[in-house]
């Protein structure tokens, strides 16, 4: 990759510009600068894709679960101990062979925090959000997924405050896992929709 | 509003180019910048609704120009300015000069996972029954209001079935703007791509949003 300066001078600006304006927020007292190492830890370590994997490993291995999370993904979600912001109205999708689903938002950058954690640059970038909703096989194209040309696809759009997981497919070859090692096939992309769920290897 | 944010078919900005392991941040700024808009918001002078509008009004060639933590940190500059924390001046020359509104509260460390854990939930009761049931015929409107709006262009004057009927949701087109919470019924509504994009759309494709009712109308 080229060395890009004018780049990586708009990247210095940005880190003054944000130093400065944490700087003077913290001495108007109005923000806690250990309550930012705090938010930061909690989703480096703490809210990422392993919750969401574990949900939908449950799902894949509990029928009931599977039904409580389609009625009432919320709570389902919740029983897991994932709530929370950007997660506060839950919504799971779940994938078939006749339809495969696709979340996101056009409009800005909503994502499900509690399972999925932060969302990646591409999902928050124009290429993204512009082609999702016209040209969802284009685009799955470059996460290397071609889908059956006969393969309904469902594009959610998340333009109110519902957030979607979608649950992809169990992959054959996993029978009699448990769920610790189910949700290791669980990608992040797979939960967006932009994958599918890891094969198991042979 | 019609605005930069407002992304669904415009065409141009090249492939996807997903990043392999991707890092959470990908700098030490942009962990900053997360944690002091968070915690700017936690302030409670403003809500979600403001801040996507402050967004979604950078002007255009700003908006393309910069990354999303970008965008967030430009536009939470606007809104402390605008609500009386900072001002245009501190932020110039980078130094306290003035005292600040007071806050409704001020982020603490020991209450991050608190409040992260409880999030901010913005279903609301609504006294009217749902005015569209699963299965109803609409058509959403056609307006281009100055505002805020979760309504995608793409989206607007075009017949689709509502699948869902939600719960009462915070009306954001108000709430953005100082005028309340004023909650509606949510609606998912389903499209055939071909109603959205015409000639050319993939048969295979159907689109959803989710519609405050006010978006609707009877088909």
């Amino acid at each position: 990759m080229s060395h890009d300066h004018d780049h990586d001078n708009d990247l210095d600006r940005m880190a003054a510009r944000v130093r400065a304006l944490e700087t003077i927020l913290v001495r108007k007292g109005l923000v806690d600068p250990r309550a930012i190492d705090a938010i930061v830890e909690t989703y480096e370590t703490r809210v990422g894709p392993r919750n969401g994997a574990r949900v939908v490993a449950k799902a894949w291995t509990d029928p009931a679960y599977a039904d409580w999370l389609k009625r009432d993904a919320t709570g389902a979600i919740a029983s897991l101990g994932y709530t929370g912001r950007q997660g506060e109205h839950m919504q799971a999708v779940f994938n078939s062979r006749d339809t495969h689903n696709l979340v996101v938002c056009t409009l800005c950058s909503c994502y499900p925090w509690s399972v999925l954690g932060l969302p990646p640059v591409w999902y928050k970038a124009p290429p993204y959000r512009s082609r999702a909703v016209i040209d969802p096989r284009g685009v799955l194209e470059e996460f290397g997924l071609t889908l059956p040309g006969d393969r309904k696809i469902r594009v959610w759009d998340s333009t109110a405050e519902l957030r979607y997981l979608v649950v992809p497919m169990r992959p054959a070859g996993s029978e009699g896992w448990d769920e610790e090692r189910l949700a290791g096939l669980v990608t992040r992309d797979s939960m967006i929709g932009t994958g599918l769920a890891l094969e198991p290897a042979p | 509003m019609n605005g930069p944010q407002d992304l669904g078919g415009q065409m141009g900005f090249g492939p996807v180019a997903p990043e392999q392991d991707e890092p959470y941040f990908h700098a030490e700024w942009e962990k900053r910048a997360l944690g002091v808009t968070l915690c700017a918001g936690a302030m409670g002078a403003w809500t979600i609704d403001e801040s996507r509008h402050m967004r979604e009004s950078l002007h255009p060639a700003d908006y393309y120009a910069s990354s999303y933590y970008e965008i967030w940190i430009k536009a939470l500059e606007r809104l402390l300015v605008r609500h009386e924390f900072l001002t245009d001046e501190e932020l110039g020359r980078g130094e306290v000069l003035s005292p600040a509104a007071t806050p409704k509260r001020v982020l603490k460390a020991e209450n991050v996972a608190a409040v992260l854990a409880k999030g901010g939930p913005c279903d609301r009761p609504v006294d009217a029954a749902p005015r569209f049931r699963a299965g109803d015929k609409v058509r959403t409107k056609n307006f281009h209001p100055a505002g805020h709006t979760r309504l995608p262009r793409y989206a607007r004057g075009r017949l689709g079935v509502v699948e869902a009927v939600r719960a009462g949701f915070v009306f954001p087109d108000t709430n953005a703007h100082g005028g309340g919470e004023q909650p509606q019924h949510v609606y998912t509504v389903v499209f055939d791509a071909g109603e959205i994009w015409g000639e050319g759309a993939d048969a295979t494709l159907t689109v959803s949003i989710d519609a405050w009712e006010s978006y609707l109308e009877p088909a």
